[in-house]
């Protein structure tokens, strides 16, 4: 129970939660994203490398392939959670009137989705070929 | 005095006290480096619209494609990418040495100033190796 009928202190429930009132999950989180984007982000400069030049047909077939596709979704997904937390925290340090505070991040978050749902899908039309 | 001149009109709207801020210290490079992480991780951020924008004209089909195309190849969208690829290779560089500071390794002055400043020149070194890479032997994007 939380309120005033709760007998925790506020000092006790406010602790660990930070200004996102998310607590320190976050701070993990962004350290387990930014591992697994290092050879997500070794893997996407190769691709992209290899993709130089060609033309639309062999990109799409080479974008299509399993192996591909997979590193690029896995680097969509894990960058659009690491990039969501990054600019929550950005933020968090700048934008403290409340209003703003909860637009800017309602933003954030439309946009992470939005942009990473689109690749996602892009990435799967290419693969299925729909 | 501001202070307590406002403590005692409206309790509740009392300014916070603050702590010095950037201005008052000497420009560093590990602290240069920190913006530099942060700036890099908001232009990566918006930079991802870039890559949506590629997968999607690559599903959409040929045409969309050509227009990617000629963009990526345009004065301009070579600057761009450029510039994204340093971010990138900046940004995750600068990452692996958080990561190892996060482990309570390298804080020793000398240390500290080895690892941003092998971020700093690894990213722009990568960045060229990559660039040479794909104009020399891919052929370069058209």
């Amino acid at each position: 129970m939380t309120g005033s009928q709760s007998m925790r202190t506020p000092t006790r429930r406010v602790r660990g939660l930070g200004a996102a009132r998310s607590g320190t999950s976050q701070f993990w989180h962004q350290r387990v994203t930014s591992v697994a984007g290092i050879p997500l982000t070794i893997g996407l400069l190769l691709i992209i490398t290899a993709l130089l030049g060609r033309s639309h047909a062999a990109v799409v077939q080479i974008l299509g392939s399993p192996i591909v596709a997979i590193i690029m979704l896995l680097f969509i997904i894990n960058t659009a959670y690491h990039m969501w937390i990054g600019m929550q925290e950005i933020i968090l340090d700048y934008v403290h009137e409340e209003k703003w505070k909860l637009l800017s991040l309602m933003a954030n978050t439309f946009f992470v989705f939005a942009v990473s749902l689109a690749s996602v899908y892009a990435i799967l039309k290419l693969s299925f070929g729909v | 005095m501001a202070e307590l001149e406002a403590g005692t009109t409206t309790g509740m709207q009392r300014p916070r006290p603050l702590s010095p801020h950037l201005q008052i210290y000497t420009p560093m490079l590990t602290m240069m480096m920190s913006i530099v992480h942060r700036v890099t991780g908001a232009a990566l951020y918006f930079g991802m619209l870039l890559l949506a924008w590629w997968l999607i004209a690559a599903a959409a089909g040929p045409n969309a494609y050509a227009n990617v195309e000629w963009f990526m190849g345009s004065l301009i969208g070579q600057l761009v990418l450029f510039g994204y690829t340093w971010a990138l290779l900046h940004h995750m560089l600068g990452g692996i040495r958080h990561l190892i500071w996060d482990t309570i390794h390298g804080f020793e002055p000398a240390e500290r100033e080895l690892l941003t400043f092998a971020t700093l020149i690894g990213s722009i070194a990568l960045t060229l190796i990559l660039w040479v890479v794909g104009y020399l032997v891919m052929g370069g994007p058209r």
